[in-house]
């Protein structure tokens, strides 16, 4: 028995997610007293590959052929499934990102094997296997039994610690079969926004709602940002009007995410919103009205008008950066 | 061309949520029933492409697996604009036996695009879709922002990380759709409330199917601790405190 993690890469390399998803594996194998084995899919330099054996995982596949050219959620299903059975998987584990929910409900019927979807901690309990999740969109949590023997899970991002702990894992790299006529999804095109960090990537998040006035007014959002080396987002009213582009739209109907830090600046804190970004380690509030439920939400707060704070703000970060 | 809309039943978003039965059970008393709203977004997507004759859409139907109390869901989908509905008379017991009961209903009936949502509002699982593809053994691209049909394919829109790719797809297929995919549900005119009861309905008894997870209970997210303020006219005590005592930045 193993646990097997699915690493996704991006053109050849890794990121924060992916050894957090090792450590998430890793520590599942101990429960279990058995050994974490981590699965690329495609061409990654040997020194990435060895980045994810600092994590804990005793092994390293890397799944090739020159066939791959790009996701394919029926052929990624397959090359997965077939790992986990040659390697007797337990559980196989894999991000709760785009390319795991493409991938983990269909592994699930493949493997006939229950299905964990965001899961942001360990099992409770290994027999019965135990996970606990978010439900109705952060309102309640629920625990769930997982009853088959094998089990996949999906990790909700920036959930879990990064743990190191090298074992000089064996690393192979493993020819596998490639149905290229089975590509039923063609990539005709790839539109790429490059230089942003990415919001779902992202450690601090600034974030602004309608009470900034006008799209003229993001001027000091944008700069606090770039000092702390955060990412942008916004309410779906913002995004409606158009003030923001829609990759920002954090909440129920837009992303989903979980920053250490998420600034939530002229954001009343609607249900819809938070159900967005209530994960988040720690939220801060600037609102003009004492009773926003935001600052319910929110673990430090100013009752102020953002165009007065927010500059402020900026000009303190300046001088404790020393910039 | 036909299109289906899988569409499930879930509490109105701003529902506080309680619990009965040892939080075993959600109560639902009080609540108001809606469509799930990717599933009414995608339903008012497949509405538009039926709208342009030139895309040769002849049936826009919704499917849902729900017991008899969910029907005035299923009602508004067809009072919004479609043709029929069918609902597999069963209650939810998990993802993949929702997903069991949703392939056997379809199967033989040559639908060439399926629409899901990328997540109920209730048990927010993201899983259906998925599940649904592999039972038929379709494609499926998840993750779907945008859909258009040309030339007899389907070309979707699909998000990625710090990016978008545009599929052209085969079909039949699943598309998983999430944020972009319509602007603004399609809201039910009178004339769709009044012509929606006389639509087809089909209801299909369920097959025995084993659902692989089981509740053990629900809780209440711990409340959070008072929130600091901050004065307003000293902001750098706040960037003190998220270095300091919060140890963030
Ligand atoms: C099905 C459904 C799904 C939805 N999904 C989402 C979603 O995913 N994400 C989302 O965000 N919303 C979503 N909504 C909308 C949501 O209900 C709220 O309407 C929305 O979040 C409000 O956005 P806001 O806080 O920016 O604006 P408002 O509610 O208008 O709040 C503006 C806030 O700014 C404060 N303010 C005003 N002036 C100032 C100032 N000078 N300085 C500081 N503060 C000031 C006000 O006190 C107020 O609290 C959804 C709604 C529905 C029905
Ligand atoms: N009971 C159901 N009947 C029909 N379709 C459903 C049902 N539950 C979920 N779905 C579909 O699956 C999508 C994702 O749901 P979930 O996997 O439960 O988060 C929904 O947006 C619907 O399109």
């Amino acid at each position: 028995m193993s646990v097997l993690i699915f690493v996704e890469n991006w053109d050849g390399k890794f990121k924060k997610l992916s050894f957090e998803l090792v450590s998430y594996g890793a520590k599942l194998a101990e429960m279990y007293a058995t050994e974490a084995i981590a699965l690329t899919i495609g061409n990654v330099e040997s020194s990435e590959l060895v980045r994810l054996g600092k994590y804990g995982a005793g092994r390293i596949i890397q799944a090739v052929n020159p066939g791959i050219t790009s996701f394919d959620s029926q052929n990624f299903t397959s090359v997965i499934a077939g790992f986990a059975l040659q390697e007797n998987a337990g559980v196989v584990v894999l991000s709760n990102n785009n390319t795991g929910k493409a991938i983990a409900p269909r592994l699930s019927v493949k493997l006939k094997a229950g299905l964990g979807a965001g899961v942001s901690k360990l099992p409770a309990t290994i027999s019965p296997f135990v996970i606990y999740k978010k439900v109705f969109s952060g309102n309640a949590y629920a625990n769930f039994i997982i009853k088959t023997d094998i089990k996949v899970l999906t990790l909700a991002q920036n959930s879990f610690e990064l743990i190191e702990n090298d074992r000089n894992a064996v690393i192979s790299q493993v020819q596998v079969d490639w149905n290229s006529a089975g590509v039923k999804t063609k990539v005709n095109e790839v539109q790429k926004q490059d230089g942003k960090i990415l919001l779902t990537d992202a450690d601090v998040v600034i974030s602004g709602g309608r009470g900034m006035k006008s799209p003229d007014n993001w001027g000091p959002i944008l700069e606090f940002a770039e000092l702390l080396g955060a990412a942008t987002a916004c309410s779906r009213p913002v995004s409606d009007e158009g003030w923001r582009p829609h990759e920002e739209h954090t909440g129920q109907t837009g992303k989903i995410i979980a920053p250490n830090l998420y600034f939530a600046i002229g954001i009343s804190g609607a249900t819809q919103h938070l159900a967005g970004v209530s994960s988040s380690k720690y939220i801060v509030a600037i609102n003009t009205d004492k009773d926003a439920p935001i600052f319910s939400a929110a673990q430090y707060g100013i009752i102020g008008d953002a165009s007065k704070v927010l500059p402020k703000l900026v000009e303190a970060v300046r001088e404790i950066k020393g910039k | 061309m036909k299109i289906l809309v899988c569409i499930s039943h879930v509490p109105d978003t701003t529902t506080k949520v309680k619990f009965i039965d040892d939080f075993k059970k959600l109560d639902s008393t009080g609540i108001q029933w809606v469509i799930n709203p990717w599933d009414e977004l995608s339903l008012t997507r497949a509405l538009e492409l039926k709208d342009d004759a030139a895309n040769g859409v002849t049936s826009v139907s919704v499917i849902h697996v729900g017991p008899a109390a969910t029907e005035p869901t299923i009602r508004k989908a067809l009072a919004i604009g479609a043709d029929d509905a069918v609902r597999v008379n069963a209650d939810p017991k998990d993802a993949y036996y929702v997903a069991a009961q949703l392939a056997n209903a379809i199967k033989g009936d040559a639908y060439d695009l399926i629409l899901c949502g990328i997540e109920s509002s209730d048990y927010n699982g993201s899983t259906v879709g998925g599940m649904l593809a592999e039972f038929l053994g379709y494609p499926s691209v998840s993750s779907v922002s945008g859909v258009k049909l040309e030339n007899g394919q389907v070309v979707v829109i699909r998000e990625i990380d710090g990016g978008k790719e545009i599929i052209s797809a085969e079909t039949p297929l699943v598309a998983v759709v999430q944020k972009g995919i319509a602007r603004e549900p399609r809201i039910a005119a009178m004339r769709g409330i009044m012509m929606a009861r006389t639509k087809p309905l089909k209801v299909v008894e369920p097959v025995e199917v084993d659902a692989l997870t089981e509740l053990v209970a629900f809780e209440m997210p711990k409340p959070r601790a008072a929130c600091k303020f901050v004065d307003p006219e000293n902001p750098k005590q706040l960037i003190e405190l998220l270095q300091n005592e919060a140890k963030i930045i």
